[in-house]
C-alpha cells in the first residue's frame, strides 16, 4: 500500500532534522492558520495562487528563491561550524548527515534558490522593458512557478521523511547507484530536479518567446534593454541545456529503477559518460545564472550613473558570444578524469576565452560609470562591489582553466571558492540589486536604504572573510567535503571561514530586518510617481505597482533609451505627450491550472520515490485530466473596459504632470 | 500584439506544407503526406537493422541518413519551417539547435573516445600489462 514507506522513515533518532523539521511545520501551520482565520484564503487563492500575470508570478518565484537561499544558508552554518569543531575531533554532525547536508546545500542553492530569482526577476521586468502586456503563455508561466515549487517541497520533505542523497549537488554514479546508494536520498534528488526541470524548461520557452516575438511597437532588436538581451540569452542556454540534465537523470532514473546499465560499473555501463553529460548541462547553467545577472548590473550601473551603458552593442556581442562558447568548454570540470593532453588542451583554452567576453563587459561597466553622476544608492553598491569580487573569481576561474594547475587545484577548496567567488559575487549579488532596483516597482514603495547598505557591507565582507580563506586553505592542500580533518596547518583558515559566515549573518538579518521596516515604513517610502530611480528603460513609464495590463497604450519606441526619450521630451515641452484614445483591453483570465497540475505532480514524485505505484498512477492521471479541463475551457480573457484603463491612465498622467512641475521648479535656478 | 507577431502566414507567398490557411482540407493533406512519410521512414530503419538486406558495418550509416530524412520531414511538414522571410525567427532557432546539438554530440564523442583509450575498464588494463 504505501510502497517502501514505513513509520522509520522517519528520522526517531536524530534530534536535529527532527527538531528543524517539527518547528518548520509549526511555523507552516502557524501562517497557514493565520491566513485562513484572518480571512486572506480567498485573496490569495484569488490575487497569487491562481495568478497568471507575469509580475505575480515573478514575485513568487523571487519569494521562493529567497526562503530557498535562507534554507541553503542555514546549512552553510552548519558545514562551517561543524568543521570550525572538527580539528581532531568527530564534531556535532555524523559523517552520513554531513554528505546529506552538502548535497542538499549545493542542491537548494542552485536550483531553488539562485534559479528561481534570476528566473523571478527576469519574469517580472522583460515585459515590463518590453512594453509588453504578459509574456506569450501566461498559464504555462504559473504551472512552471508551481512545478518549481513542487521539486523546492520534494526537497524538503527529505529531511523528516527519509533522507536526501549523500552524493554531492552533483550524484555521480557509482556512488549514486543502487548498489552504493541503496536508500531514498538519491531519488528525491532525481525526482525533485526532473518536475523542477520541467517547469524551468517551460519557463524558458515562454521567456524566449516573449522577447522574440512580442515587443512593443518600434522595438527592434538592437533597442532592447541589454538586460533583455541577456535574458534571451539566458534562456536559449535553459531551452538548449535542460534537455541534457533530464536526459542524463532519467538515464540515472533507469539504472536504479529497472536495472539498466547506462553508468554502472558493471554490464558496459560507463561512468565517465555521466560525467560527461552532466557537465555539457551544467557549464551551461552556470552562465544561465550569471547571465542575468550581468543584464541586472549593466541597467543599474546605466540609471545610477545617470548614462546610457557604454557600448551597448558590444555588451550584446559580448552576451552571444558567451552564450555560443559556454557549450564549448564542459571538460574544464573533469580534466582530470583522463581525457588526455589533447583534450584537455583544447578545452582550457576555450575556457580562457569566454574570459574575453566577460572582459569587454567588465571594461564597458567602468566606462559607463566614468565621467557619471553616480548616485551610491543599495543597488548601485552590490554593482560595485560585485565589479571587484568578480574579477577575483574571473581570475581564479582562468587559472583552474590550466590543466596543470587544475590537476593540483581540483576538488580542493580553491575550487570551493572560485565558484562561490563567482556565484556570490555574480549571481547572489545581482540577485539583491535586482530586488532594491525593481522593488518598488513591484510593491510601490522603496525599501529601506540604511538597513539596505548595511546588509551590503556585512555581506560583502562576510564574502570576503568566508571564501579568501579557503583558497589558501585549498592551495595549502584541503580537499572540499570534509567531515573532519587533522592538519594544524588548515586550523587557522578553516575557523575564519567561520567567523566569515557569523559576519554574512549580520548581512542575512539587516537584508530581513531591512523588508520589515521598509513594510512598517511604506507610507514615507511611497513611490508616487513610477520612476524612483531616474530610470531609463520603459518599466518606469507606468505607475508602481503597475496595473494588470501594464501599459493603458503600448509606448511607440523610437530609440534605444525609449523612457528616457519620453523623459526628456516631457521636460522641454514642460507636458506630457497628448492623451492617447483608450481602448478596452483583453487579459488572460486567471486559473488554478499550475497550482493543481502542481499539486498532482508533487503527489506523483513522492510516490516515485517511495514506490507507491497505485499514487503514481492516480497522480498522472489527475495531472493530465487537469490539462484536458483547461484546454476545453472556451472563455480564456477578460476585458478590461476603455473607461477603466482611462481612469487608471489619468491617476499615473496627474502624478507624473505633478512630478514635472516640482521638476521644473528644482530646475529653474540653475 | 505587435508588429511583428501580426505577420500571418498567408501574407508571405512561401506557405509551408500543412499549414493551415483558409483551406483546412489542403492542411490536413500536408499532416498525412508528413505522417506516411514518417511511418515509411520508420520502416525502413527497422527494416535496414533487421533484414539482413544490407552490408553489416553499413547499417548504422543506413540508420543515420534515414534519421536525418526523418528530421528533414518533421521539421516541413510538422513544425512548418520555410525559407520565407516571416520564418527567420524558426530558421535561427533551427540553426541554433543543430550547432548546439553538433557540439555536444561531436564534443562527447571526441572526448569518450580518448577517455576510453585512456582510462579503459579494468579488465582490459590488466589484460594490457600482461
Ligand atoms: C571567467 C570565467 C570562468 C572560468 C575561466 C571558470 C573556470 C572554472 C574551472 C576550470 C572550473 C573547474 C575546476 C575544477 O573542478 O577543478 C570551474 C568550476 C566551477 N565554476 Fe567556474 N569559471 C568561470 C566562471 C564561472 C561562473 C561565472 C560561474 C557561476 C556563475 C562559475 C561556477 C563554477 C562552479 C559552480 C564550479 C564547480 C562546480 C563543482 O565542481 O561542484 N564559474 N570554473
Ligand atoms: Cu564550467
Amino acid at each position: 500500500m504505501f510502497g517502501k514507506l514505513t513509520w522509520d522513515a522517519i528520522p526517531w533518532d536524530q534530534p536535529i532534522p527532527l527538531v528543524a523539521g517539527a518547528v518548520v511545520i509549526v511555523l507552516l501551520l502557524g501562517v497557514i492558520a493565520w491566513v485562513i482565520l484572518k480571512g486572506y484564503l480567498p485573496y490569495l487563492w484569488r490575487e497569487w495562487i491562481t495568478s497568471v500575470d507575469h509580475k505575480r508570478v515573478g514575485v513568487m518565484y523571487t519569494l521562493l528563491g529567497i526562503v530557498m537561499l535562507v534554507r541553503g544558508f542555514i546549512d552553510a552554518i552548519m558545514m562551517r561550524s561543524q568543521q570550525a569543531l572538527a580539528y581532531q575531533a568527530p564534531g556535532y554532525l555524523p559523517p552520513e548527515h554531513y554528505d546529506q547536508i552538502f548535497s542538499a546545500h549545493g542542491t537548494i542553492m542552485i536550483f531553488f534558490g539562485a534559479m528561481p530569482f534570476m528566473i523571478g526577476l527576469m519574469n517580472f521586468a522583460v515585459p515590463l522593458q518590453l512594453g509588453v502586456r504578459d509574456v506569450a503563455f501566461p498559464t504555462l508561466n504559473s504551472t512552471s512557478f508551481w512545478l518549481t515549487a513542487t521539486g523546492a517541497l520534494l526537497v524538503n520533505i527529505s529531511l523528516v521523511v527519509g533522507e536526501f542523497a549523500r552524493t554531492g549537488w552533483l550524484p555521480y554514479p557509482p556512488l549514486s547507484e543502487l548498489a552504493y546508494s541503496p536508500g531514498v536520498g538519491v531519488d528525491y534528488y532525481v525526482w525533485a530536479l526532473q518536475i523542477s526541470g520541467v517547469g524551468t524548461l517551460m519557463s524558458g520557452i515562454n521567456l524566449v518567446t516573449t522577447i522574440l516575438k512580442m515587443r512593443a511597437p518600434g522595438m527592434s532588436y538592437l533597442r532592447m534593454p541589454i538586460y533583455c538581451w541577456t535574458a534571451l540569452a539566458s534562456n536559449l542556454l535553459i531551452v538548449a541545456a535542460f534537455p541534457i540534465l533530464t536526459a542524463t537523470l532519467a538515464m540515472l532514473t533507469l539504472d536504479r529503477y529497472l536495472g539498466f546499465h547506462f553508468f554502472t560499473n558493471t554490464a558496459g555501463g560507463n561512468v565517465m559518460m555521466f560525467v560527461n553529460l552532466i557537465w555539457a548541462w551544467g557549464h551551461p547553467e552556470v552562465y544561465i545564472l550569471v547571465l542575468p545577472a550581468f543584464g541586472i548590473f549593466s541597467e543599474v550601473i546605466s540609471t545610477f550613473s545617470s548614462k546610457p551603458l557604454f557600448g551597448y552593442r558590444s555588451m550584446v556581442m559580448a552576451t552571444m558570444f558567451i552564450c555560443v562558447v559556454s557549450f564549448m568548454v564542459w571538460l574544464h570540470h573533469f580534466f582530470t578524469m583522463g581525457a588526455g593532453a589533447d583534450v584537455n588542451a583544447a578545452f582550457g583554452i576555450a575556457t580562457s576565452i569566454i574570459a574575453v567576453g566577460t572582459g569587454v563587459k567588465v571594461y564597458n561597466w567602468m566606462f559607463t560609470m566614468y565621467g557619471g553622476r553616480i548616485r551610491f544608492a543599495t543597488p548601485m553598491l552590490w554593482s560595485v562591489g560585485f565589479i571587484v569580487t568578480f574579477v577575483i573569481g574571473g581570475m581564479t576561474g582562468v587559472l583552474l582553466a590550466v590543466p596543470p594547475a587544475d590537476f593540483q587545484l581540483h576538488n580542493s577548496l580553491f575550487l570551493v571558492a572560485h565558484f562561490h567567488n563567482v556565484i556570490i559575487g555574480g549571481v547572489v549579488f545581482a540577485a539583491f540589486a535586482g530586488l532594491t532596483y525593481w522593488f518598488p516597482k513591484a510593491f510601490g514603495f522603496r525599501l529601506h536604504e540604511g538597513w539596505g547598505k548595511a546588509a551590503f557591507w556585512f555581506s560583502l565582507a562576510g564574502f570576503y572573510l568566508t571564501f579568501m580563506p579557503l583558497y589558501v586553505a585549498g592551495l595549502l592542500g584541503m580537499t572540499r567535503r570534509l567531515q573532519h580533518y587533522d592538519l594544524a596547518q588548515w586550523r587557522p583558515w578553516v575557523l575564519l571561514a567561520g567567523l566569515g559566515v557569523v559576519v554574512t549573518c549580520l548581512g542575512v538579518a539587516c537584508q530581513i530586518i531591512q523588508l520589515v521596516v521598509s513594510i512598517r515604513e511604506r507610507v514615507e517610502l511611497r513611490d508616487e510617481m513610477g520612476d524612483p530611480w531616474d530610470g531609463r528603460s520603459l518599466e518606469w513609464a507606468t505607475t508602481s505597482p503597475p496595473p494588470a495590463f501594464n501599459f493603458a497604450v503600448l509606448p511607440d519606441v523610437r530609440g534605444e533609451e525609449p523612457y528616457w526619450e519620453i523623459k526628456r521630451r516631457a521636460i522641454e515641452t514642460q507636458q506630457l505627450a497628448d492623451e492617447p484614445e483608450y481602448q478596452a483591453i483583453e487579459m488572460p483570465r486567471n486559473s488554478p491550472t499550475g497550482f493543481i497540475t502542481a499539486f498532482f505532480s508533487t503527489l506523483t514524485g513522492f510516490a516515485l520515490i517511495w514506490h507507491i505505484w497505485w499514487l503514481v498512477v492516480v497522480g498522472l492521471v489527475a495531472a493530465y485530466a487537469v490539462f484536458v479541463w483547461f484546454a476545453w475551457r472556451d472563455q480564456d480573457e477578460y476585458e478590461i473596459p476603455a473607461a477603466e484603463v482611462a481612469a487608471a491612465d489619468r491617476e499615473r498622467r496627474r502624478a507624473r504632470e505633478a512630478w514635472l512641475r516640482a521638476n521644473v521648479r528644482v530646475r529653474e535656478p540653475a | 500584439m505587435t508588429a511583428e507577431s501580426s505577420h500571418t502566414d498567408d501574407e508571405s507567398g512561401d506557405v509551408a506544407p500543412g499549414v493551415e490557411g483558409p483551406n483546412i482540407r489542403a492542411g490536413v493533406q500536408g499532416y498525412l503526406i508528413g505522417l506516411g512519410l514518417a511511418v515509411l521512414l520508420t520502416a525502413a530503419s527497422f527494416y535496414a537493422a533487421g533484414s539482413g538486406l544490407i552490408w553489416g558495418p553499413g547499417i548504422p550509416v543506413a540508420l543515420i541518413v534515414l534519421a536525418i530524412a526523418q528530421i528533414g520531414v518533421h521539421l516541413a511538414f510538422f513544425l512548418h519551417i520555410t525559407t520565407a522571410p516571416d520564418n527567420t525567427n524558426n530558421v535561427l532557432a533551427l540553426a541554433f539547435g543543430v550547432m548546439i546539438v553538433a557540439l555536444v554530440v561531436g564534443g562527447s564523442i571526441w572526448i569518450m573516445d580518448h577517455l576510453n583509450q585512456n582510462m579503459p575498464p579494468m579488465e582490459e588494463m590488466l589484460q594490457m600489462q600482461r
